[in-house]
Parts: C-alpha cells; sequence; structure tokens
C-alpha cells in the first residue's frame, strides 16, 4: 500500500474516484443508445436511408485518426513512467493534434450537413420522413456530446502537458496523466460504438 | 501484485493492439458493403466489441488493475444491454 500513496497523495483512490466517473459517463451514453436502438428498431429503413447522407469514408478515418490517439496517449505514459520525460512530452502533444484533428474533420461534415440545411428543426429537415428526422436528431446530439468530450479531452491534456513541462507530473508522480488518460481512452471507447452505429447501417 | 501494478506495457503490444483495431475498423466497413441484411447489425457491434475489449484490457490498462474495475465495466455494460433488450422487447412485441 505505501507505494500507492506519495506526497500525500493517494493514487489508489484517485484511480477508483476515476473509473467512478467513467462508469458514469458509460450510463450517459447508455441512455443515449437506448433511444437510438428503440427508435432504429421503429424505423429501421428510414435510418438507412439517412445514414446513406454520412460518408463512411470520412467516418473511418476519423475512427483511425481517434484509435491511434489513444495510442499516442498510452505510449506517453509509458514513456514517462520510463523517465523519457521528452519523448513523453512528443507523445502528449500528438495526442493533442490528433484530437485536433478529430474535431476538424467533424467541424467539416458538420458544416456540410448544415450547409444543406440539415440541421436540428431546420425546416429542410423536418420535410424529411420522421425517421430520418429522427436519426439526424441523435446523430448531432450524440457525436455533439462526443465532440465536447473530445474537446474537453484536449483542454485535459494541454494542462497535463503544461505540468508535465512544469515537473509537477513526473515518473514519480504521474496518477494525473494516468486519469486524464483513461478519459481520453473513454472518448476512443464511445466513438468506436458510434461510428458504425452511424455510419455502418445497412 | 505490486510487480502487476507497475507493469509498464512493452511499445509492441500497444503498436500490435493499434493494428488489430485499424484492421477491425477496416473488416467493419467492408463487411457493410457485402450486406449481411439483419446480421449486419450483429456484426458491427461484436467488433465493436472486441476492440472495446483491447481498449480497455490494453490501453486503458485493467489488465494490471485490481479486478474491482473490470467487475464493474462488465457490471454497466450489463446494465445497458439488458435495459436495452427489455426496452425493445417491451416496444416490438407489445
Amino acid at each position: 500500500m505505501k507505494d500507492t500513496v506519495l506526497a500525500g497523495r493517494d493514487t489508489a483512490g484517485a484511480k477508483l474516484g476515476m473509473w467512478l466517473f467513467l462508469f458514469t459517463e458509460i450510463l450517459l451514453f447508455g441512455g443515449m443508445f437506448l433511444l437510438y436502438a428503440v427508435d432504429r428498431a421503429k424505423h429501421a429503413a428510414e435510418f438507412h436511408a439517412a445514414a446513406e447522407g454520412l460518408n463512411r469514408f470520412v467516418g473511418a478515418a476519423n475512427t483511425i485518426i481517434l484509435l491511434t490517439s489513444s495510442l499516442t496517449m498510452a505510449l506517453s505514459i509509458a514513456e514517462l513512467r520510463s523517465g523519457r520525460r521528452e519523448r513523453s512530452l512528443m507523445f502528449q502533444s500528438l495526442t493533442i493534434l490528433f484530437g485536433c484533428i478529430f474535431l476538424g474533420v467533424k467541424y467539416f461534415e458538420w458544416t456540410a450537413k448544415i450547409g444543406h440545411g440539415i440541421f436540428p428543426d431546420s425546416p429542410e429537415l423536418m420535410k424529411l420522413p420522421k425517421g430520418q428526422i429522427l436519426f439526424y436528431g441523435l446523430y448531432f446530439v450524440m457525436t455533439g456530446l462526443h465532440g465536447v468530450h473530445v474537446l474537453a479531452g484536449i483542454v485535459v491534456l494541454v494542462f497535463m502537458l503544461i505540468s508535465t513541462i512544469n515537473r509537477r507530473i513526473t515518473h514519480h508522480d504521474y496518477v494525473r496523466i494516468e486519469n486524464s488518460g483513461l478519459y481520453w481512452h473513454l472518448v476512443d471507447l464511445i466513438w468506436i460504438f458510434l461510428f458504425p452505429l452511424f455510419y455502418l447501417i445497412t | 501484485m505490486e510487480n502487476e501494478k507497475n507493469h509498464i506495457i512493452p511499445y509492441r503490444t500497444f503498436l500490435f493492439v493499434l493494428a488489430g483495431l485499424i484492421t477491425l475498423t477496416i473488416i467493419s466497413v467492408t463487411l457493410t458493403q457485402i450486406s449481411l441484411g439483419t446480421l449486419t447489425v450483429a456484426a458491427a457491434l461484436l467488433i465493436a466489441a472486441v476492440k472495446s475489449f483491447f481498449v480497455l484490457r490494453i490501453f486503458m490498462h485493467l489488465k494490471f488493475e485490481t479486478r474491482m474495475f473490470s467487475i464493474g465495466v462488465v457490471a454497466v455494460t450489463l446494465l445497458i444491454t439488458v435495459v436495452i433488450i427489455i426496452t425493445l422487447l417491451d416496444y416490438l412485441f407489445r
């Protein structure tokens, strides 16, 4: 136990707290997946028609970008723990960069849709069948909430980067960046389910 | 226990996991093009579940943490799955 209590910091407790928070996050998205499941079951054909409007290759590219960012996140912690601070800083920066690229791609996807008059409550969208209105409603809310999480993750990682530069996070005391990493991976995890459910409907 | 807790996963493992995750993503997209009918949703969700397993075990380090966290993840996942199944049964067979 003594190794988990460091400089007045209880790392085991910190991790437990983080995981409890992650469980609430899973349940938050779980509620939305429940709504999605019912709407899709009731409007299968219209969900399929609406999903044709999304570019699955852009979606797949974004998936790979986010998965790669999870790798760089994990590597940054492994490097820090091995005492290679400079390389950890590089991987942390790369993670932030990949996160920004993901959001950039999302921005272009959303603006393309909005440019075609497809956004919540738009006259163009309201002319579509009910199932398609529900699909795009869920699309904007779920990818939007996910996007907010990516943005929050980027902000947290910028603070971790600054803390590592200031040596407030070191290879002896790294639980904060570990917990930030857990959050980042969770955001990746949620996207792993969002991607097939919105882009890959046949 | 102490050794496992401080285990640092080697680079190679991480790279293998990423390669696997990207491969599964590509398989998932390809499967969509060859239509499997109603099996498509099941296949997509199964692939997503396998991907999640690796992200949780390796990237999120669950393999080397206390069992309590893994049990929690399973419990939360089960809860959502059961609620979704019960709700669907209600909606579809009412």
